[in-house]
């Protein structure tokens, strides 16, 4: 039986908008294990991200409010009063962000930023966490922990900054790890190198990671489990083998059919119409899918669509994905990427 | 027919330092490139950050000093004229940046930043330019009413598709994009990529593609170039370098590459590794004491590495 680390429950978190609030994420449920990576994908504009600040905590509290339950270690982190998530965050919850250099604080020496963690939650005295560091350098594959310690982040390259940032997040052991889209801003090559890095801690510490980013192909490389978002909302979860093997859901069907693949043959990409709806203007009865599909029936749609159970822990929303076909399907070489699979 | 020929191409930079701010070294971005595109094709560069692939695209329309070599566009060498002398030319090469949030004047309409090019070397009344602006804007699917809109109200697809615009208004004949998708989503990349090749086929153009994913490369490309260091170190069809590397650097580039498969990640991982040791174990069949790639060797008749 697998340990769960994280237990999200109906979380929706609103932003204020001229004085209403706007639901950015949209009752999403999920559970993190231990020791296992799951990734939540989607366009810009989906709520990934947004999810992942609810979780930190790290939204303006003014102008947003968060409902439904976070369980982490039997408490609930949204009933948590700011000094009692400041034990937390950091300590027992770590976040890696997209662009090392913004993160970063550029007069800030990158040890010195890695101690700041240390200094918060730890007790060490300061060889201790010197030591501390330089062993957490190491670990992430600096090749020079010494020097790099006496660094400063635009004295870094992007890998090696993301490293650093690594180090951070992962300074005091956290159960828990939310990387959001940690390999964005870098190469193929670095890219490869910073997963690979991800994986290999996790095997060492058996913490929980959640992946989240907009890459299919970075999904099928490190993950356990998908949560594929759009418009705030969960539209299918399960384990990868089942995603990439079986998708379901339109939305999901449709991301994966526009990825340009270095081993499919060159034909046209699918394109998605349209774009996800903002959270102001967006119709939140009945499928948020059906706009961008307007050839599928409007009867193939659920009226409240919610989450159905089609395989051992799969899960996909509405009933359209039933009904749904390519709309250039007589084109035979646009949808082999999902029926050669 | 060769539309451009690069023979040789260096872009060095000055490293200044030391007292008066002396020329003390130089950092070599482009260090001896060549290669060849010929009309209607679309040939990829490829390579890491700081390899100089992006250095050798913005060289090509003299955006940077070339230090030396040659650049014929049509039987001209570029390299050799003065800024005068090449304008001209710049009507027929053009170029597609990677950020369309940087690259659009945001104080500026749609119609200013699209005429912008037609207004520097036709002169033309505002309502005969307004109507090829606006064709261009139909072409590249944008609504005739945007010309009055400022880049801010468009989201990332859309200004991208503002910068395609701009650089067909002159109907060049070489475009140069650098990394036109790299800042998008998939979805929106995949529709900026599609419609790249449609233009491509109604305008009969010519692409120098530069980016660093190589999905999206042997998706776009007919052939390549990988580059290292400043330096290339394999050249062929796309075909030939996907399913058959030579070098060791391409081997590690296309392993890199993450695979839409779940079932052969763990392959995947001991690929790299294995990969990885052979690059420190075979250093010097690949690179001189200098940490120089070789020059290309023709290995077939299209296909050429960098060997010893």
């Amino acid at each position: 039986m697998k340990k769960a680390i994280l237990q999200i429950e109906n979380l929706t978190t609103s932003f204020r908008i001229q004085s209403k609030y706007h639901a950015a994420v949209d009752d999403v449920s999920f559970t993190v294990n231990e020791n296992e990576i799951v990734a939540v994908v989607g366009e810009s504009g989906c709520g990934k991200s947004a999810l992942a600040l609810s979780i930190m905590q790290l939204h303006n509290k003014q102008r947003t409010k968060s409902e439904g339950t976070i369980h982490y270690k039997g408490q609930n982190l949204l009933t948590l009063n700011d000094t009692q998530m400041n034990k937390v965050r950091g300590k027992e919850l770590g976040m890696i962000f997209q662009e090392p250099l913004t993160a970063l604080n550029p007069l800030m020496t990158i040890g010195k930023q890695i101690e700041e963690n240390l200094d918060y939650h730890t007790e060490l005295s300061r060889d201790e966490k010197k030591s501390r560091t330089i062993e957490l350098l190491t670990q992430v594959g600096i090749p020079y922990p010494e020097r790099t310690y006496k660094q400063y982040p635009h004295e870094l390259s992007g890998g090696m900054r993301q490293r650093a940032m690594i180090s951070i997040a992962i300074a005091c052991n956290p159960a828990l790890v939310i990387a959001d889209e940690p390999t964005t801003a870098l190469d193929v090559t670095i890219q490869a190198q910073i997963l690979d890095l991800l994986k290999d801690i996790q095997s060492k510490t058996k913490m929980g990671i959640i992946l989240i980013t907009h890459d299919l192909s970075v999904v099928a490389e490190v993950a356990d489990r998908i949560v594929v978002m759009y418009a705030g909302q969960v539209v299918e979860t399960g384990s990868v083998k089942e995603i990439f093997n079986n998708p379901l859901h339109p939305y999901t069907r449709s991301l994966l059919n526009s990825i340009p693949s270095a081993t499919n043959e060159k034909n046209r990409l699918h394109v998605i119409e349209g774009i996800v709806p903002s959270i102001a203007k967006m119709d939140r009865k009945g499928c948020r899918f059906q706009d961008r599909i307007p050839w599928i029936p409007k009867q193939a749609h659920e009226e409240s669509p919610h989450l159905h159970e089609v395989g051992q822990d799969h899960f996909v929303r509405c009933t359209c994905y039933k009904e749904f076909y390519f709309q250039d399907e007589g084109d035979a070489s646009t949808h082999d990427i999902t029926q050669s699979r | 027919m060769t539309l451009l020929k690069v023979d040789n191409l260096k872009v060095h930079f000055p490293i200044r330092g030391g007292f008066f701010r002396r020329v003390v070294d130089h950092v070599k971005a482009v260090d001896g490139v060549s290669f060849e595109l010929q009309q209607g094709e679309t040939y990829g560069l490829v390579g890491e950050s700081g390899s100089g692939k992006s250095t050798t695209g913005k060289a090509v329309v003299k955006l940077n000093n070339v230090t030396s070599g040659q650049i014929l566009f049509e039987g001209r060498d570029l390299a050799a004229l003065s800024r005068k002398e090449i304008k001209p030319f710049r009507k027929d090469i053009q170029m597609i940046f990677q950020d369309p949030y940087s690259s659009l004047n945001p104080k500026k309409r749609v119609l200013d930043i699209i005429a912008e090019p037609l207004r520097n070397f036709e002169r033309l009344s505002p309502a005969e330019e307004k109507k090829i602006v606006q064709d261009f804007l139909d072409k590249v699917g944008l609504s005739p009413e945007s010309i009055h809109k400022y880049p801010h109200e468009f989201s990332g697809g859309q200004r991208q598709r503002i910068g395609i615009a701009r650089s067909l208004t002159l109907k060049p004949k070489l475009i140069i994009a650098d990394e036109p998708v790299s800042a998008l989503d998939v979805s929106v990349q995949a529709q900026v990529l599609n419609f790249l090749q449609d233009l491509q086929q109604e305008f009969n153009l010519t692409y120098l593609f530069v980016g660093h994913d190589l999905g999206v490369i042997r998706h776009m490309c007919d052939r390549m170039g990988v580059m290292y260091r400043g330096r290339l170190v394999e050249e062929g069809n796309s075909d030939e370098i996907y399913d058959n590397p030579q070098h060791i650097y391409t081997k590690r580039l296309i392993a890199a590459i993450p695979d839409l498969e779940p079932e052969v990640r763990e392959e995947k991982v001991q690929l790299r590794k294995k990969l990885s040791a052979e690059y420190e174990s075979s250093y010097s069949t690949f690179f001189d004491e200098n940490g120089r790639a070789y020059d290309l060797k023709p290995i077939s008749s299209t296909h050429r590495v960098a060997l010893q």
